[in-house]
């Protein structure tokens, strides 16, 4: 198989190569000098910002022409330009669930090919070869939309294979993705390249995932030019400093403990055999307490329901079948059933973050957005002020207050959407997935400010499968078993 | 025979389906939808789509159907004889058979098309809309790799609506909210359509290349004998209609 495979690398050469995004003033990326060697295998790190995705998207020739943005230098890649060598490069992105094109596994495989013009009777043998490759030993048939974050990735990574490039790009890979589906990437990504002895430039903040595999690692700076290159070891150890304030998660990160020093406090919300779902009932037979000034979390591998249950917990989804227990200190003075609940009532009694911000976010800017709890529950003008102004400045988004909130940087998204619920004041704190593709520094920010909460007497409920989260946080975890039903 | 079925072009029974239309829209009378039904009757069974699966679909038709004739016979042009009056409900010899006219009609275009249609498998249908009818593969793909994302934007709708309940802001007119919400909606779809363009890009959509295609679409004798077979059974309705002289064309 191995011989099939094109077995060489391309070579990567910028020279003085500069972008700048159609609306913004500031370079993105400026004066970059760079050259990858055939075979290089690059980890490719730096803060949110710093231009890390630019500069993959403009290898892969789809940063787009001038009216996405203005761009000086060269990029060549054996030579040519990366517009000009579509299917030299293959790129992986972060998101599973926007990189599948089609219906059937076969067919999204065979849908590089079919660009390329390879003839029909090529291309199966080579849809194979790839799905072999990446390990994914699923039907040509089969159903896309049936497979796990760590599956579709995989299939990413074999529509990539398939077109067999000399340059393999991977923009976060497995950020989406449980620690199962996490290894499932790696492994793949490193039989490939041992496999292609392709290229491979790979961008991810979490660096003892890909150390193993990488022979070389740049670091961007925040000023959009390079601050550090060279083998792994020597790069971690020369810049460790510039390194964690960029939020790179460095290997043997140990999170302090966060964990609530004072004994939890009183029940606010319990099940007695609780079914939940959304059409049909996905998980069945709950019995789970969450307490005041304490955290829960909710483990489980990705699509066993988690959230599912929090958001059926936070009063956001109807019980399909059991008992959701609310107690009078949480509830005071109003009905039973949270999903009864007005939405001007449920805020200030449970407060819910969503795992995407952007389903949340109602108004222009930063502050308008923090307002609108405040106003909902009728408070004072004063009043709605102050809340504001004090969660700006704890949340450290003072400088974006008039910023629009699409805008902001995937840590602060986050954050804004902890403070849009923090300001109308909930007793019970809901968080899905609430550490989902952060860097180390937005990490620990949000674990500081939880465990504040925690010990102000809040209660926390978080859905997550970030381990180190629960290590550092968690008072009791409620763990999810993978389900029967669910591919490996 | 249901498997050969499934595995005629989609292009095929779209057309065979049109063609049916085509022949029965133009009259409304109970002759030539009547004729065209019974036929249909008879050759459904054959298309291997089996009977629990047939009513489960067409359910919908059958329901519509009689519901319309109500309707028609109550409200319909009044002719002959009436034999019922209220208000503005008047039951006549013409609306009755207005009523009957109609309803034979949905049931003779509704089923085969429903037939038709239920066998189609969305990637099929591309395949033979760009190898077949040469349209253009942009458009076609670009079109098939956006029904996938349907079910994502159902999600999305389902959280946007959570979200504001969380948000506090739930209590005010549901309908009032609808705007707000289409238009989140929208900057969520334009994202995420953004994103799949890019990935299509990226693996060389819309390239200068020549195009190939790992599946071959092919129309040959089954193709043609499902399209004429379409064309039959409409024009055998028209004519018997014609014959009979119960002809009823819609704008005469």
């Amino acid at each position: 198989m191995g011989d099939n495979l094109q077995p060489q690398g391309a070579a990567v050469t910028i020279r003085d190569w500069s972008w700048r995004h159609g609306s913004r003033k500031r370079w993105a990326l400026q004066g970059i000098d760079l050259r990858i060697e055939p075979g290089e295998r690059v980890l490719l790190l730096g803060a949110s910002g710093s231009g890390k995705s630019t500069l993959l998207q403009g290898l892969a020739g789809v940063l787009g022409g001038d009216e996405e943005g203005e761009s000086s230098g060269s990029i060549l890649l054996d030579g040519n330009a990366p517009v000009e060598s579509r299917g030299k490069v293959g790129l992986v992105l972060q998101d599973p669930d926007s990189q599948v094109i089609l219906a059937k596994v076969g067919d999204d495989v065979a849908f590089g090919l079919e660009n390329l013009g390879v003839a029909r009777e090529d291309i199966w043998p080579r849809v194979r070869e790839s799905l072999g490759a990446v390990g994914l030993n699923v039907g040509l048939d089969q159903p896309t939309s049936t497979l796990s974050g760590g599956q579709k990735q995989r299939l990413a990574l074999a529509g990539v294979l398939a077109m067999r490039p000399g340059l393999l790009l991977l923009d976060e890979p497995t950020a989406n993705l449980d620690p199962d589906g996490v290894n499932e990437v790696v492994k793949a990504v490193t039989a490939v390249a041992e496999l292609t002895r392709a290229t491979v430039v790979v961008v991810e903040h979490r660096v003892d995932i890909w150390l193993p595999i990488v022979d070389r690692v740049i670091v961007l700076g925040g000023d959009g030019t390079i601050l550090a290159d060279g083998t792994p070891r020597q790069v971690l150890r020369d810049n460790i400093r510039t390194l964690s304030d960029a939020g790179i998660w460095l290997p043997n990160f140990r999170s302090p403990n966060f964990r609530a020093t004072t004994t939890p406090g009183e029940l606010l919300v319990s099940t007695e055999r609780l079914g939940v779902g959304w059409d049909r009932t996905i998980l069945d037979e709950i019995t789970i307490q969450v307490r005041a000034g304490a955290t829960t979390a909710i483990t489980g591998p990705n699509g066993v329901g988690k959230t599912t249950l929090a958001l059926t917990l936070a009063g956001l989804l109807e019980p399909k079948a059991g008992k959701l227990i609310t107690e009078p200190r949480l509830r005071s003075g109003i009905g039973p059933d949270p999903i009864r609940w007005r939405s001007s009532e449920l805020i200030s009694r449970i407060g819910t973050v969503f795992q995407n911000p952007e389903h949340e976010f109602l108004r222009q800017t930063v502050r308008s957005e923090i307002e609108v709890g405040p106003k909902s529950l009728r408070l004072a003008a004063s009043e709605v002020t102050r809340r504001c102004d004090e969660l700006l400045e704890r949340l450290g988004l003072e400088h974006l207050a008039e910023a629009n909130p699409f805008t902001l940087s995937g840590g602060e998204k986050r954050r804004l959407s902890v403070a849009t619920v923090l300001a109308s004041r909930p007793k019970l704190l809901v968080l899905d997935e609430p550490t989902f593709a952060q860097d180390q520094r937005s990490w620990l920010e949000l674990i500081a400010l939880l465990a504040e909460l925690v010990s102000s007497g809040s209660g926390i409920l978080a859905s997550t499968h970030d381990r180190v989260f629960v290590d550092s946080l968690a008072d009791s975890e409620f763990a999810l078993p993978r389900n029967d039903s669910q591919n490996v | 025979m249901s498997n050969r079925f499934e595995s005629v072009n989609p292009v095929a029974k779209l057309a065979a389906a049109l063609l049916i239309a085509f022949c029965l829209v133009p009259t409304i009378d109970w002759v030539s939808s009547g004729v065209a039904l019974l036929f249909e009757l008879i050759v459904i069974p054959f298309l291997g789509l089996g009977w629990r699966r047939f009513w489960i679909r067409t359910l919908a038709v059958w329901i519509a159907a009689p519901l319309t004739a109500v309707t028609i016979a109550l409200y319909g042009q009044t002719s002959g004889q009436v034999y019922f009056e209220w208000l503005i409900i008047r039951v006549s010899d013409g609306s009755i058979e207005l009523a009957i006219a109609t309803a034979l009609r949905i049931l003779a275009i509704g089923l085969p098309s429903v037939a038709l249609f239920v066998t189609i498998d969305p990637t099929d249908l591309a395949d033979g809309l760009a190898q077949t009818w040469r349209l253009p593969s942009r458009f076609v793909l670009g079109a098939l790799a956006g029904q996938r994302l349907v079910g994502l934007f159902i999600a999305d709708w389902r959280f946007l609506n959570l979200a504001r309940r969380s948000r506090g802001v739930a209590d005010s007119g549901r309908i009032r909210r609808i705007p707000g919400l289409v238009f989140a909606m929208l900057v969520l779809a334009i994202r995420r359509g953004s994103k799949l363009a890019t990935a299509m890009e990226a693996r060389g959509f819309g390239g200068t290349t020549n195009r190939t295609w790992a599946r071959a679409s092919q129309f040959g004798f089954t193709e043609w004998l499902v399209v004429l077979s379409g064309l039959a059974i409409g024009l055998t309705g028209d004519l018997v209609a014609i014959a009979t002289g119960q002809w009823n064309f819609i704008l005469g």
